[in-house]
């Protein structure tokens, strides 16, 4: 069933997650996190599975990262069935999971990182020179012989995400890699990841990110995730292509009480996003036409809003996302998707 | 190399004396207690017959908590405290040989603690280990056979551990407790309910420390008096052998569940 030609592939993955019975009166008895994913990554790709919190994408990695069984349908990881040999498939993954504290808090950054490189029996030589060439790239290398108990939450990711790499695995798994780390440190690593695939044509990254940017900036194809459902699946580019017919403004408004209400209801809107700002509020709005804006000012002023700038923008992922779906990523968050 | 990062963990936590307090005054005065109340409570004291038995049985326990905990433990620490057991797992590395290696650590604290008992019951207590009488050959290879068994424990331990979700903490140590009293260390078998004593004849443990007596007392106790030698090895050669199947059989299911349940990395108590 299942070709080599794949690094990675998976056929209508489904997983429900059932509460005990005690806590299933208080919450839902099941949680669908995937509901039916199919999809396939090539040899050598950068692919990124896109969504908001909940959407299923941590999920999707612990499957394929055997660390979690599908309740139905299959994966494939180097041509190998996940659930069936996982003792196999872990000989060509790694993983690196963004935004936790993990690591042996005893042992110094160095130790840590040649534990793990001799759990995949590398030289020791190798390992120490790949370290030392790891450390500097994430600005850790002072911090070689700190304990981990001494480092901060984004050091320890900076140390987990060098051990993601320091076995050169033949498909690695980077699960929000970049989450809770300051802005420098995100780029560097989104710089180092894009070089590193380069330098290592025949290795395959799988990225879950919630950061539009990131995606865009990394990732030949994306698919776009949402309630365990992937809803689209293409480059980012094709994916942004298809909305260039559509008009998108970004607005700042002032005074206005009721954007929901406001630019919702306006009739040429088909979708739109507000974020509140220090001046009032930043709708991004995707119009039918371009026509329609005056339409829509003219509901904004009628409502007593001031608008404070107006730009018109090329589509992102995020307006990808919000056609799509029909909300926008912190719209989700805001609801409380946060699983 | 899970020996080594066992026992960065075991002895980096505190000053070396601190750690050789805890590491060995712990296990000694759990042990003395009891041997000292024995003394009390029995007719003859420290002159009863029965005494060397009970000290020597106490001696060798040191290592059942020591690696049933040790090798449990490891699941709940590298899972819920180190956050790393997911790391561990999709690693290519064999499990069982991790987890085993992470408890030597603790077998190699409980030793020091063995000899200090032993020597101070024989020097301080009258205990009569003689070391021109001991046959090392039975020591070596009851030395090998209690190593396995009390490993192939641990990892079975392991298995309910990974899929205990709460309280876990106290599984290696409230089995050990139970083994205690079950395997004929401070009570003869033949002075328990006949159904205890039952039981007890049916945990390798038991023999692994009828052994050791022997070994070292050259007697054991009337319990297992109808056992020669060679058969005593026998049955705990045997009755690790099954409970290697038993094992690794109930670590998989384990293992199983946990990756069905999502239990892998699960935090629950940190």
């Amino acid at each position: 069933m299942m070709s080599d030609c794949y690094a990675i592939r998976t056929e209508d993955l489904r997983r429900v997650f059932r509460a005990k019975r005690r806590e299933a009166k208080k919450q839902k008895r099941e949680v669908v996190a995937l509901d039916g994913v199919s999809f396939s990554v090539g040899s050598g790709e950068l692919f990124g599975v896109l969504g908001p919190n909940g959407a299923g994408k941590t999920t999707t990695i612990k499957i394929l990262a055997t660390l979690l069984s599908p309740t139905a349908g299959r994966a494939w990881v180097a041509g190998i069935d996940v659930a069936k040999d996982p003792k196999r498939v872990r000989r060509h993954i790694g993983m690196v999971s963004g935004g936790e504290t993990s690591g042996y808090g005893l042992l110094t950054i160095e130790e840590n990182l040649w534990m793990f490189s001799q759990f995949y029996g590398l030289d020791t030589r190798v390992a120490r020179a790949r370290i030392k060439e790891l450390l500097e790239v994430v600005g850790l290398a002072d911090r070689s012989r700190t304990k981990i108990y001494h480092l901060s939450t984004g050091m320890r990711q900076k140390m987990n995400f060098v051990r993601g790499f320091l076995t050169e695995p033949e498909i690695l798994f980077l699960d929000e890699p970049t989450l809770g780390l300051d802005v420098q440190t995100a780029h560097t690593l989104r710089g180092f990841v894009s070089n590193w695939l380069a330098e290592h044509r025949d290795r395959t990254i799988l990225l879950t990110t919630h950061a539009m940017h990131e995606a865009d900036e990394l990732c030949g194809r994306v698919a776009i995730i949402d309630k365990g459902r992937i809803l689209a699946c293409d480059a980012p580019a094709t994916l942004k292509r298809e909305l260039q017919r559509d008009a998108i403004f970004r607005l700042r408004i002032a005074d206005l009480a009721d954007a929901r209400g406001v630019v919702g209801t306006s009739p040429d809107v088909t979708q739109f996003t507000q974020t509140a700002s220090e001046a009032g509020v930043d709708v991004d709005a995707i119009l039918t036409h371009d026509g329609a804006l005056t339409q829509l000012l003219a509901s904004v002023e009628a409502a007593g809003g001031r608008l404070l700038s107006l730009e018109k923008r090329e589509p992102t992922l995020e307006d990808v996302f919000l056609h799509i779906v029909g909300h926008g990523f912190e719209d989700e968050i805001r609801e409380g998707g946060s699983a | 190399m899970a020996a080594w990062l066992g026992w960065q963990i075991e002895s980096n936590w505190a000053d070396p004396f601190v750690f050789a307090i805890y590491s060995l005054v712990k296990p000694l005065a759990g042990a003395l207690i009891l041997v000292f109340m024995y003394a009390v409570i029995a007719k003859d004291g420290l002159h009863s017959p029965l005494f060397p038995g009970v000290f020597v049985g106490n001696a060798l326990f040191i290592y059942v908590p020591a690696v049933l905990a040790g090798i449990s433990w490891t699941i709940i620490d590298d899972r819920e405290h180190y956050g790393m057991l997911k790391y561990v797992y999709t690693a290519p590395v064999n499990v069982f040989a991790y987890l085993i290696g992470r408890g030597v650590a603790k077998a190699i604290v409980a030793t020091v603690a063995v000899v200090i008992m032993l020597l101070l019951g024989t020097l301080a207590l009258g205990v009569p280990v003689r070391l021109a009488g001991i046959n090392w050959l039975f020591v070596a290879a009851t030395l090998v056979l209690g190593s396995a068994m009390l490993s192939l424990f641990g990892i079975l331990l392991g298995g309910v551990t990974m899929i205990t979700a709460r309280h876990n903490y106290g599984v290696g140590e409230a089995v050990a407790g139970g083994l205690y009293l079950l395997c004929g260390v401070v009570f003869p078998l033949d002075t328990l309910p006949a159904w205890l004593a039952a039981t007890g004849r049916v945990i390798p443990i038991s023999y692994w420390l009828e052994a050791f007596r022997r070994a070292l007392l050259g007697h054991g106790t009337e319990a297992f008096a109808s056992l020669s030698d060679g058969v005593l090895l026998a049955v705990i050669a045997g009755s690790t052998a099954v409970l290697a199947v038993l094992a690794v059989l109930g670590f998989r299911l384990a293992e199983r569940r946990a990756r069905a349940k999502g239990l892998l990395d699960m935090q629950t108590m940190y």
